[in-house]
């Protein structure tokens, strides 16, 4: 039985997951510029992590410039981090979804009118549900 | 900064067997350790020594700084949590209760946390008026786990401390275990069977192996460093070729390889357009191979090791 991280998993470090699991709630709005980020051992009982592994997630944040510690009262969204994030999601975007999605499409002999029929299709179903 | 612990070139006869071998071994102040190994690897000797309750044959031990053998300056800021734990002759105090066990250990350990010990108590269910010679195996070592937190010393060894415990009980020791070294940091070595379940808890693992370290490194950075390649023969030999592999195994057009080293996204993405699937190794599986003197664990404690 693998114990229940909060949903981190056995992939890879965990203190890149706690980081990247951070910078999503930054660039959703879910933590908002000037917000206190959760300290460490916040997220090392929330994620029920050790809190070295949670302090380098944050550290992590903070080198690139994402988060800003105020000495004794904690870290902070810094102001820019969502447009940062965002900026790096979308230039991400191509090679994580894109290609994949084109490699498979490939695989199973769907060209690329078909496949941008289905990207439509699938579109419109979804605004339909939504409404 | 000195070490909470160290230890060079411990050894441990027996007249039968070698139970430490030429053990070194340095561990940071306030730091979560996992001390993992199979049975009868040397774990209950090492952390019996660490605790003063038995004497190497040759080698150094320090523990604060200090020898801890009949050191009782190193003795009341250390306590060791162990799977047997003995309490006191039940012939002799057939009623010596939990309170009296709770009482005792309050005058051994000078940071001794008195409302964390009801406290805990509490979450595990255990009466402070039961009798210690009417406890299941879970509640002695829900007692002992007690003892262990609510000791808040410097130093606190547990040593398979679940026996009996059920799965929420032992959820129970993370989450308390845990919030209480946020709150009172100490050095804590845990040895554990249960490896896939604390793994997340440890800072550091230390893997023993018939007596000698095997494996010491940040728990961290181990995961994602070994990885199973599995897919078509020629995609896997064509992507796992020039890397350190560990094992190699075929089902006809079918190779699954247990290879070495970081995961790019580059890899990744390779491994993608290959049609391979990548799955890394828990920690659990890596001390399974540490432990089971296979070749291939050689190259992991050299690419690990600071």
């Amino acid at each position: 039985m693998v114990r229940e991280m909060a949903g981190l998993d056995e992939g890879g470090p965990l203190f890149a997951q706690v980081a990247e699991r951070l910078a999503g709630e930054i660039a959703d709005g879910g933590l908002a510029e000037g917000a206190r980020v959760p300290s460490t051992n916040e997220l090392a009982a929330f994620y029920r992590i050790n809190p070295a592994t949670a302090a380098k997630g944050i550290n992590v944040l903070a080198d690139e410039g994402l988060l800003d510690k105020r000495r004794g009262i904690g870290m902070f969204v810094a102001a820019g981090a969502r447009a940062t994030l965002l900026a790096r999601r979308r230039a991400e975007f191509t090679g994580r979804y894109v290609v994949p999605l084109l490699t498979e499409a490939t695989r199973l002999g769907i060209d690329a009118d078909e496949l941008i029929a289905l990207i439509k299709e699938t579109g419109n179903e979804r605004e339909g549900a939504s409404l | 900064m000195t070490p909470a612990i160290s230890v060079t070139g411990l050894t441990r006869r027996y007249p039968d067997q070698v139970a430490l071998d030429d053990v070194h071994l340095t561990i940071g102040t306030e730091t979560i350790t996992g001390l993992l190994g199979r049975n009868g690897a040397g774990k209950t000797t090492l952390l019996r020594i660490l605790a003063g309750q038995e004497f190497p044959s040759s080698g150094s031990v320090r523990v604060l700084g200090s020898p801890p053998a009949e050191n009782q300056n190193v003795l009341r800021r250390l306590v060791l949590v162990r799977e047997d734990q003995v309490y006191p002759d039940f012939q002799v105090y057939p009623n010596f209760k939990v309170s009296h066990a709770l009482r005792a250990a309050s005058f051994c350990y000078p940071n001794w946390d008195a409302g964390l010990a009801s406290s805990l108590l509490k979450d595990f269910g255990l009466r402070a008026g039961k009798a210690i010679k009417s406890l299941s195996r879970g509640q002695r070592s829900a007692l002992g786990i007690t003892i262990g937190l609510a000791a808040r010393a410097e130093v606190t060894l547990f040593d398979e401390p679940y026996a009996g415990l059920d799965a929420v009980a032992r959820q129970i020791f993370y989450d308390r275990l845990l919030a209480e070294y946020a709150d009172f940091p100490r050095t804590v070595l845990l040895s554990t069977h249960l490896i896939d379940e604390a793994a997340a808890l440890f800072e550091n693992v230390v893997v023993i192996d018939r007596g000698r370290v095997v494996l010491d490194t940040a728990a961290d950075g181990l995961r994602g460093m070994v990885t199973t390649v599995s897919g078509p023969v020629l995609a896997v030999d064509s992507f796992t070729q020039g890397r350190p592999v560990w094992e190699r195994r075929g089902l006809g057009s079918q190779a699954s390889v247990v290879m070495v080293g970081q995961v790019s996204d580059d890899d990744r993405e390779r491994a993608r357009s290959l049609g391979l699937d990548l799955t890394p190794l828990s920690l659990q599986q890596l001390v399974i191979r540490a432990s089971g003197g296979s070749a291939g664990a050689g190259s992991l404690t050299m690419r690990t090791s600071a």
